[in-house]
This record gives C-alpha cells, structure tokens and sequence, in this order.
C-alpha cells in the first residue's frame, strides 16, 4: 500500500465460527450433551435414591452444606446434582427424539409438496394450516391426560405436534431448488425421481434444515418442561427439570434453590441452544451465497 | 481547467488480503465519456465504489491522488462524502430492480433525492421530478410518479434510476454496467439517451462495461483493466486501432463481428484464466497468458506510451 | 433437398401458462409459444434469438421434454418425445444451460457431475463409466484431477467445460445450448464457442442454440430463427437474413448491435418505449405497437407465413 491517505475500515461484526456467542452456545451444549451421554457414569448419588433424613440441604454456596451433596437436596433427599444431571439426560433425550421424529414428518412432506407441486402441494399445504391452527400445549395435554403420561407416549405425541416449521423450510427451500438448473440437468440426464430428490435437492437444502433442527430442539425441551411442570408430562419420579421446578414450588421461598437451580439450567441450555443455532445459521447463511 | 475527476494510483483491499485493485489512475473531463472497460474479477466496479467511498467494511482505501473538480476526496469524512454523493456526484447501477426500493413509489424516491440536498418545497421536487422522467423519455410522468418500482418494465426503470441520478443536476455520472441486464434493443435506446443527456448537460460520465461494443459507440476515452490494474489507456479510435498491450489485442480478437470472420473458422481466444492476486504480487499479471512473455515480465513493468494521450503497461516498446 | 429425418421437428407446438390471480384476480394465460414449426436438418446448427418474453427458453425446454406442450408435437430423430422413456430420451439429446453456477450441484464433484447420466442409464459398469468420464473430461480440455474438485472450486469457463462434458457422455444425437456463453467474459467465451464448434464437428452433433447475442449467433449457426412474443416471426439461412432482414423486429435487432468499431455512435434503433407483455398479447401483428412501418391493417391481420428459400416471414407488409 502506498502513501498517505490510508482510510482504513473497520471489519463487521464477526459471525458464524468466528462469533464469540456462537462457541458459548456451543460450550454449554457440548456440557449437555455429555451429562446425557454419560449420565450414569457422572452422577455421585443414585437420582432416585430418598433419604428423609437428609431432606433439604443446602447448596456448596451456603452455610451449613454437606460436602457429599454439592448442590444440596430436595425435598425427599435426593441429591439435587444427580437429579439435574439424570434430568439433563431427559431433556436432551427428549428434545433429539421429537426432534428427529417432526424432521422426518416434515421433510418428508415439505420435500414432497415442494418438490411435485400440483395437488400434492395443496395438500401438504392444508396439512400445515391444519396443523398451525392446533393448539399444541392443549392437544398435548388432553393426550397425555386420556392415556396417561409416559416418555415414550410424549415423544411421539410432540412430534406428531411440532412438525411444522421443518415442513414450510423444507418446502420453500426446494421449491428454489427445483429451479435451478442443475436439476433441470438431472431430468434430462434420465435421473429418476428419486435420485433428484435424495442427491440432488436434499443436500442443497440440508444446512437450513440443519438450522430449524437446532430451534426445535430448544422448542421442544421448552414444552417438554412445561408439560412436566403441569403434571403432564414426564411421570414421576423422573427428574424432569420442569417436573423439578413443579415440586420445588412449595418450598420457594424457604428453600429457594431448589426452584433456582433447574430453572437456570432449562434457561441456559435453551440459551446455548439457540445461540449455536444462530451461529449455524449464519455459518451456513455465508456459505449458501456461493 | 481542471479534469472532473482525477485518480492516481488508487489500490483496495479486502480483509484476507485480496488486491481488488492495485493502482488504477484515470482522467475524466467535463462533457467527455471514459470508459473503463474489463472482465469480471478485473476491479472495476470496485474502482467506482472505492471513488464513491461506497466500498463495504473491511476494505481498504489508499490513492496518491483522489480528487473530484479540483476538490480532495481522500480525507472526507463520512457526512462530507454523501453531501456531495448524489448531488454533484451521481451513480448509476446494474440491476435496476435492487437499486429502486420496491416499497417506495417512484416519485417519493426521485423528491426525496433532491430534497436531501437542497432546501425545496415538495411541490418544486415533484415538479423536477416529472420534468426529468420526461426529459428520460418516459410518457406520462405524472402517472409513472406515483407507480411502484415492480409495475414498471426494465427498460423504463433504468430510464427511472438515470433521471434519479439526475435530480440535483450532478457534474460527473458514473454508471457501473447500466445496460447489461436490458434487452439489446433497449439497450440502444439507453446508449443514445445517455448520450443525448451527456451533450445537453455538460455531464462527464465514467461509463464501466465489458462490452467493447459499447467503448467503441460510446467512449471518448477507454481505459483497460486486468487483474486489478489500468494495462492500456488511450482515446477510442486509437486503442481499436492500435492496441498496444497483449490483453487488449486478445480482447479484441475473441469479439466476434458480424460478417467479419467465417463461421468456421475458431474465434480468436486468451488461453488460460484470470488469476487472483495476493499482496506482494510483482510483475505483470498478465504473463502466464501472454505470448510474448519473457522472463523479466516478473519484474517492475514499465509504463510506455505509444502516443501522446495512449500508454500502456508493457515491456514491449510502442 | 435432404430426405433424411431432420434431427428436431416441431409441429405446430404450443405452450400457454396458467398464471393464478390469486383470491380477487382472474387467472391469466400467458402464451409462451404460439403455434411454432421448424425441423433441423441432422448435423446442422439452427439459432434462435429473441429478446425477454419471446418464448426461446421455454421452446428449449419443450424440446428437451423439461416441459409439456399444450398442443402440438415434438419429434427428435423421428420419434415423438413424449412417447419416449426417459433414459431413452437422455441418450439423444442433452442441454447446456447458460448459468455455469446454477447448473452444477454445488456439492457434488466434478467426476459424480459428469458421471450421473451414465449411472443413471443403469446398465453401464462402473468401470466403463470412469473410462468414459475420464475420457470427456479430456476432451473438453479439464485436466484429470479437476474430477476431484467441487463446482465452486472452478472458474466460470471451467464450469461451462464441466456442463459439456456432461451434457457429451452419454453421446446424444443433438445438443440444446440455451445461452451457453451468454454468463461467461468475452475471452472465455471464445473458448466455449470455439470447443462446442470443434465437438461438433467431431462427434456429428446437431445443435439448438439460443441467444440473444446475434454477433455470437451469426458466427455458430448456418440457420437462424428469429422469435417474438412465442412466434418465429422470420427464419432462413443465416447470411441471408442478416444481410438482408425482411421482418421490422429483425431489422431492429440488427441495428442494435453494437459493433467494436469506433466512430459509428449508437444507432437509432427506431422501436417505442411499449413493453412486450406474453400475457396480453397484440391483436393482429403482435409486432405492431412497436413497427416502425406498421400500417392501419397490421391491428387486424394476423400475418401469414410468407415462405423464403431455407425459412419463411410473419409480416403483412413483406411481399
């Protein structure tokens, strides 16, 4: 660069890999996803295991705590770490099956509409209006109250319910892509339908559905919560964090962390979600433009 | 009197230490078209945004001489630039449909140009606003005033984006590939409106395309650009005549004429692509493709001139 | 005159599009093509230029059977196109498209690209299809370790070379090239024009070439016809019509070329400032909001096909 009169520009705001937010998300997540993964191994009590002596301990923070229970216990002396954690499994559980189980729901019906257009397009259309004009928390509830509530009973009943938004991304998106040329080339190269679908546009719109995944993982670790926080989700004695935050609410204000404590950790794990699915978003945003 | 605009050595890079452009200077004088002529990757719309100061974040700027009707550019804050931009200073784009604002009817972004600069009322604006759009050859102005961008046709948009340009009676007019996305007869009819505007108007235009066509009808002066850099510079009919630098001698081969060459035989070509360069490039960009290239085209290559008012940037003597 | 089955024979297609207005609007029908007839003779090049809305691209995708006429037929080499299987019709003619970026999935390999219409014929084995990539690879100039790369690894040009190959492996009869260079720079333009004039020869290929560059169009084609607003409004052989254009439109296409040769100014290309619109199309003449010579009666005369040696003219004012 020559002489004088350098006018130099600051760079953007940083995204994608680059963002600061994005590996905190990703932090807490990878966190997450260990507790569930090696639960069984990590947890220093047995989450079901009651002990009426040792009822309502308080955490390392406070005065007066036990040293063999970290975060102190409940109400029925469970230790309250191993509960969080066994209930960070739960969630994380919960929250990839629904998810996969709506993924493939609506792709599959996203991808079809978009893709064959006509009538099969219309009526993958009224399916979503139809689907956007349930109430999901009701539906849920009225299920789980009819047949009793069980994990695998709420699984399938939220991903029946949340299927939605993969549906309309998965559609608009290939609805671009069957434009493009590439396909066109495919067509005429004597590809079947199938094969256009599998290796041509499902990989062109993967990384926004990719996206959406991310979203409705958070969404349905949220509901999941909600419908255990009202009784109607995970049976007890599971330790659901909502199921957690519903039996801490008695001792509120007494015992205040047992509320506290698996609230903030349902709000930092939809935090870290959220927070690397925007940076996925944007990661795969940049590299969508060519 | 001075030149309307006046650039020397300007360079710009992009964060990753990409050189868009690498020591362009050119000249453009009152009432005179100066074509700058290149294929994609060649830094020429950057040229044109980095004058303008438009250029996106993370680039950097840098000239020895930057300078519009005797007025210094370079060190111009922000306020200062976009007081002159659009007033003295006006630019056209490419796609008409992006440069418009589609939420916005016609008339409400042609006053709000004029009123930006100087001290109207509404009712003069849309006045001027209707005179342009007729003086563009638009029938019916009133009407199209109150159309949104999306209900008007290519061809009618740009003639829209040019009377916009228009509004504050602007001394220079840099158009960055104003008609490439229009039908080639409209095409034409924009060439001739320009210039049929540039005449009445005393307007020095920067005209940037990479149709020779076009330099050939249009330009009064055309500079070359490749990889970044200014390779030939001359008055029109002396650069089709005697092109002195290899790229645009390749150029002009590979340009197919009407009635010129047989049809079968091959279209002159530049074997090889345009490559990217990085900082502490030395030498002539152009060398991997050139046949008449020797080693010390790796080194510093000297600017020669052919004639007075024509150089170009070659090791090979005029 | 040649007997021989012409390469592409449209009769009579036409291809009208139902554009929905949605709850309080009338449906519209856009005619893209109206009622068009040509053959191709086997080996030869016809051109086809048209500006927007003219109906070119769509008439391409007819032909490569993308799309579905509303009337009329199609044949290639003697067959009807839409009684042929797909991989039937793959094996005779293929496209090359003009957008080298949206023409390749971006995340497959250049190998896999240019080896799909192979695999997907599904009767050649895997070692015969990497022969013949490899070998067209070659041909179309991309050096062997280009297989390994991905689309938006190459330049334009390289992309457009990609296209070929895979529009050239499975050895079709004839070649749609719907504004193949029209996206790529004046240098590597030559190139792709020179390479599919070469494989041309080479292989016996008979080529549909569409462009709206008439510079590009007259230097590949022997035959040209000319489209407006979905009709062929003038067709013969290519030196004849460009020297000596009967129809207003073609004469105004002509005239706005623009030549690399200084000094001549911009022409006045004499058209109005009417917009071409497939959706309401003129009555009579279509051409004539925009004819320059138009008399009272073009408003209401349909023009007929007046023939010429090689092609024919629409213009009621052509003798």
């Amino acid at each position: 660069m020559s002489t004088a009169n350098t006018v130099a520009v600051t760079a953007g705001p940083r995204r994608g890999w680059k963002s600061a937010s994005t590996w905190v998300g990703a932090v807490i997540v990878g966190i997450a996803v260990i507790c569930a993964v090696a639960a069984p191994m990590l947890v220093p009590h047995d989450p079901f295991a009651q002990d009426l002596g040792k009822r309502l301990l308080v955490p390392f923070w406070m005065e007066g705590t036990d040293p063999a229970h970290i975060l102190g216990t409940d109400q029925l002396g469970r230790d309250y770490l191993s509960r969080l954690i066994w209930g960070c499994r739960i969630s994380i559980f919960i929250g990839v099956t629904v998810t996969i189980v709506s993924a493939l729901i609506g792709i599959t019906l996203g991808v079809l509409g978009g893709f064959m257009g006509g009538w099969v397009d219309d009526v993958v259309l009224f399916a979503v209006t139809t689907r956007l004009s349930i109430p999901v928390v009701l539906v849920a509830l009225a299920v789980v109250g009819l047949l009793g509530s069980s994990l695998n009973l709420l699984v399938i009943t939220l991903g029946l319910l949340l299927w939605d938004r993969f549906a309309v991304v998965a559609r608009s998106t290939t609805m671009q892509v069957r434009n493009l040329d590439f396909v066109a080339a495919a067509w005429c190269a004597g590809c079947s339908r199938f094969h256009i679908l599998a290796r041509e546009v499902l990989p062109n719109i993967a990384s926004h559905l990719v996206v959406v995944a991310t979203l409705e993982v958070a969404l349905a670790i949220l509901l999941e919560a909600a419908l255990s926080f009202l009784g109607l989700g995970v049976p007890p004695p599971l330790p659901s964090w909502g199921l957690m935050i519903a039996e801490a609410k008695d001792y509120m204000f007494f015992s205040p962390w047992v509320i506290v404590i698996p609230g903030v950790a349902l709000f930092l794990l939809v935090l870290g979600i959220n927070l690397l699915g925007d940076g996925l978003r944007d990661q795969f945003g940049a590299s969508a433009d060519r | 009197m001075t030149a309307l605009l006046e650039v020397e050595a300007l360079e710009v890079g992009f964060a990753g230490g990409t050189a868009a452009v690498r020591g362009a200077s050119l000249t453009v004088e009152r009432g005179e078209t100066h074509c700058l002529v290149g294929e994609s990757g060649c830094g020429k719309s950057v040229t044109a945004l980095a004058m303008m100061n438009l250029l996106a974040r993370g680039a950097r700027r840098s000239a020895g001489k930057l300078a519009f009707d005797g007025v210094d550019l370079l060190p111009l804050s922000d306020s200062a630039m976009s007081r002159l931009r659009g007033d003295r200073m006006a630019m056209i784009f490419q796609e008409p449909m992006t440069s418009l604002n589609p939420a916005y009817t016609v008339g409400s972004q042609m006053t709000e140009v004029l009123r930006r600069h100087r001290k109207v009322p509404q009712r003069m604006a849309v006045d001027r606003a209707a005179d342009l759009l007729a003086r563009v050859g638009i029938t019916a102005p009133g009407m199209r005033l109150g159309q949104f961008p999306h209900q008007l046709s290519g061809g009618l948009r740009q003639r829209v984006m040019i009377a916009m340009a228009l509004m504050c009676d602007p001394q220079l007019l840099i158009a960055d590939e104003p008609t490439t996305a229009l039908d080639v007869t409209v095409q034409a009819q924009i060439l001739r409106l320009l210039a049929t505007l540039q005449r009445d108007l005393g307007l020095g235009m920067l005209l940037i395309t990479h149709d020779l066509g076009i330099v050939a009808r249009v330009a009064t002066r055309v500079s070359v650009m490749y990889a970044g850099e200014v390779v030939e510079s001359a008055a029109t009919a002396q650069l089709f005549a005697n092109p002195r630098h290899p790229y645009t001698q390749g150029l002009l081969r590979s340009v197919p004429v009407p009635g010129k060459q047989r049809r079968d035989e091959p279209l002159g070509s530049i074997p090889g692509t345009v490559p990217r360069i990085g900082a502490g490039f030395a030498g002539c960009a152009f060398r991997e493709r050139c046949e008449f290239a020797d080693e010390t085209c790796a080194q510093t290559i000297p600017r020669r001139s052919a004639s007075p008012g024509h150089d170009y940037l070659c090791r090979l003597p005029a | 005159m040649s007997t021989a089955t012409p390469a592409i024979e449209v009769k009579a297609v036409r291809k009208t599009f139902r554009v929905k207005g949605g709850t309080f609007g009338t449906d519209r029908h856009v005619v893209a093509v109206d009622d068009v007839s040509f053959a191709v003779p086997a080996g030869g090049v016809l051109g086809v230029v048209g500006e927007s809305g003219c109906g070119k691209s769509t008439l391409a995708r007819l032909i490569l059977g993308l799309l579905e006429p509303s009337s009329g037929e199609i044949a290639v080499e003697g067959q009807r196109i839409a009684d042929m299987d797909r991989r039937a019709r793959a094996r005779l003619i293929q496209p090359v498209f003009q957008d080298p970026f949206s023409s390749l999935n971006p995340l497959a390999r250049v190998r896999d690209i240019v080896a799909m219409p192979l695999r997907a014929q599904g009767n050649i084995d895997r070692a015969e299809v990497t022969r013949r990539v490899d070998e067209m690879l070659a041909r179309v100039g991309l050096p062997g370790e280009m297989g390994q790369r991905l689309p938006t690894e190459l330049s334009g040009g390289q992309r457009q070379r990609v296209a070929i190959a895979r529009a050239l492996v499975l050895r079709p009869r004839i070649v749609v090239c719907d504004e193949p260079t029209s996206a790529l720079d004046v240098s590597v333009q030559a190139q792709i024009l020179n390479l599919l004039s070469e494989l041309r020869r080479e292989l016996g290929l008979t080529y549909l070439f569409i462009s709206h560059n008439l510079a590009v169009v007259e230097h590949v084609a022997a035959e040209v016809a000319v489209m407006y607003l979905g009709r062929i409004v003038e067709r013969g052989e290519t030196d004849a019509l460009f020297r000596k254009p009967e129809h207003p439109y073609t004469r105004a296409l002509l005239a706005s070329v623009l030549t690399p040769e200084p000094g001549l100014g911009v022409p006045d290309v004499g058209l109005g400032d009417i917009l071409p619109d497939p959706a309401n199309i003129p009555p009579g003449c279509r051409f004539h909001p925009r004819c320059p010579i138009a008399e009272p009666r073009c408003a209401v005369e349909t023009p007929p096909l007046k023939p010429r040696p090689g092609g024919g003219v629409e213009c009621l004012l052509a003798p």
